[in-house]
């Protein structure tokens, strides 16, 4: 058996190594994750230190990237940005991911009015518009870093819920499920040892792609004022104080976009690599 | 199947209750009221006057309450006054709604007049650079701001060439104008912000077009089909592209809310009064009546599309027939 899993594993990682675009995916990730941690050594500039004398420039070989309207070279605001932004993404769905993981493995695994009512309130919340959702808990929390992260999270939840719980119904037939019942196991260990390490593909895609949402909307929230509030550098809110100059100081704006392009990109292609690797039905 | 269709649209109104009673609560968790929403700018405002227009708009009452005043107002379609003005919230709704339309039934015919070529075409040359193309369209669509683009093509279109006004529905002066120059002054206020809406949507539907088109291909009746000797256009116009068509009728349905919903961040980058503007302020005005009046049609909608897109899939394909 050990080797019968090693070879699918290789073979799992050939697949992926194949798709082209999943190893660009995953290169990008790579690297955007390696600026977020080496950020203060690789910053050519203190991200904060205000320069009256260099108001608006564009970019030069002293400022790659511009500065902005306090003289703050922008490509160090962007390399500390990344560290704000992937925490916002990753908190956010590990958030989303765990409350999903909780919803749809009680719901998929008791079945019945407790399958019932925990999807209903499911349908309910995928009704209501994301965005009235994330702006009404605004309106409640203050925004700050760790209330957006709740608040992304909080309303994110829903669709690795539904994925759980079709993996629960499904596992939860199987003969291993049945002999561990057999032997005398607690529902909490059959959920948590025998069915949710074999149904955690799905959500390891839906949580890789997640992160690369989560990013998006926490630069919406920005562009909106309701974000990460300056002068924290997110890459939404670099973006968003830069819609203000976006006649006189295009780079304030290009940047950070392009910063939130490539990281996205970067986990929805990594996200559709795993899932190719992982799924042998899809592949062609 | 009918009795299935009946159950669904009954199960409907629970959910569409429940959506109501989470929705309150959660706007009503935020402190302050219209009334502090509205006196915030003036300090001097003494409590008495305060409590007045606490009186004026029922929240001086429970939550509970004031839940159900709306409710037995709300069967009754009457929305009731916005806070902020007095007017009619339905009339606030129907001035916005035409706006918010236009530009997202604009955008979908963009989207499938472009998606379904495009979806046809990578299918029947995958691996083409066609297919390459738009296969690299479809994740750059997908992983972008869209406010960001419509910030760059603001910039671009708008400021460095000139071509386009950036902001708006109109030109503020209109006076001089003909009955066609003002058409094509409405028209090209309305480009950037309908490429702009067009592109989620256009990397969505065409990657779909794709996979479905790829998936009928692969069917045994097209073997047959080009078997019979059927020439490459015939099997592939006729036989290949109804049934991949079906499944678009899905992703109408599923589209329906988006279209009266309006996006709250493309109508504050491009100025547009539109729906998810008034909610928007509505939410940060505590402005209840009308967040409700946009919410809950909005909400409704979204069942409504859903359930539209499953009846719809099972009527035009008869191996789908819901249980």
């Amino acid at each position: 058996m050990p080797n019968n899993i090693t070879l699918t594993t290789t073979e799992t990682f050939r697949t992926f190594r194949r798709n082209w675009l999943s190893v660009i995916g995953g290169l990008l990730v790579l690297a955007v994750f390696v600026v977020a941690v080496l950020a203060p050594w690789i910053s050519p500039h203190d991200p904060s230190k205000i320069d009256v004398k260099h108001i608006l420039v564009g970019p030069t070989v002293e400022h790659p990237f511009g500065t902005d309207e306090l003289g703050r070279d922008v490509l160090a605001r962007m390399i500390y940005g990344a560290r704000i932004s992937l925490e916002v993404g990753f908190v956010a769905i590990g958030i989303a991911t765990l409350i999903g993981i909780l919803v749809g493995a009680i719901a998929g695994f008791y079945g019945g009015y407790i399958d019932s009512a925990f999807m209903r309130f499911v349908d309910i919340m995928l009704s209501i518009p994301t965005i009235f959702l994330v702006l009404a808990v605004i309106a409640i929390l203050e925004p700050n870093i760790m209330n957006i992260m709740i608040v992304i999270g909080l309303t994110s939840w829903m669709e690795p819920a539904r994925l759980v719980r079709a993996e629960f119904i499904a596992i939860k037939e199987r003969e291993y499920v049945t002999a561990a019942r057999a032997l005398g196991a607690t529902d909490f260990r059959i959920i948590f040892k025998h069915i949710l390490p074999n149904g955690l593909s799905p959500i390891l895609v839906s949580a890789t792609m997640g992160i690369g949402g989560a990013i998006l909307v926490e630069s919406g929230l920005s562009f909106l004022g309701l974000g990460v509030q300056p002068p924290t550098p997110s890459w939404g809110s670099l973006l968003s104080s830069g819609k203000d100059n976006i006649e006189i100081a295009w780079w304030l704006s290009a940047f950070p976009g392009l910063a939130i392009l490539i990281t996205v990109l970067g986990y929805n292609l990594l996200g559709e690599g795993i899932r190719d690797a992982l799924d042998p039905r899809q592949r062609e | 199947m009918l009795f299935y269709s009946l159950k669904r649209l009954l199960l409907m109104v629970p959910i569409l209750l429940g959506i109501t009673v989470l929705s309150f609560t959660i706007m009503h968790m935020a402190p302050g009221g219209p009334a502090e929403a509205q006196m915030e700018f003036s300090a001097k405002a003494s409590a008495e006057a305060r409590e007045r227009l606490r009186k004026l708009y029922g929240a001086d009452q429970p939550v509970h309450k004031q839940y159900i005043t709306w409710l037995r107002k709300f069967v009754t379609l009457d929305f009731g006054e916005a806070f902020a003005d007095g007017r009619k919230v339905k009339d606030k709704i129907l001035e916005r709604l035409p706006i918010t339309l236009t530009i997202n039934l604009l955008s979908l015919a963009v989207v499938l007049l472009l998606a379904i070529p495009i979806g046809i075409l990578s299918a029947t040359h995958q691996y083409s650079s066609l297919d390459r193309f738009t296969t690299i369209f479809v994740f750059v669509g997908y992983s972008m701001p869209h406010f960001w683009l419509a910030l760059l093509l603001i910039y671009f279109f708008g400021v460095q060439w000139g071509l386009l006004p950036i902001s708006g529905l109109q030109s503020l002066d209109l006076t001089g104008l003909s009955g066609w120059d003002r058409l094509m002054d409405k028209a090209n206020h309305l480009v950037l912000p309908v490429f702009v809406s067009a592109v989620g949507g256009l990397a969505g539907f065409s990657r779909y077009m794709r996979n479905n088109m790829l998936e009928v291909l692969r069917q045994d009746y097209i073997r047959t089909a080009r078997a019979k000797g059927l020439s490459e256009n015939v099997v592939v116009y006729k036989h290949a592209l109804r049934n991949a068509l079906m499944p678009v009728i899905t992703i109408l349905g599923l589209s329906l809310p988006g279209i009266i919903g309006g996006s709250v961040i493309m109508e504050q980058v491009f100025g547009i009064p539109g729906m998810g503007q008034l909610m928007y302020q509505a939410v940060f005005s505590r402005d209840y009546n009308v967040a409700m009046g946009v919410l809950v049609p909005a909400a409704g909608l979204t069942m409504l599309g859903n359930f539209l897109a499953d009846i719809g899939y099972a009527l035009t394909d008869p191996r789908v027939r819901l249980k």
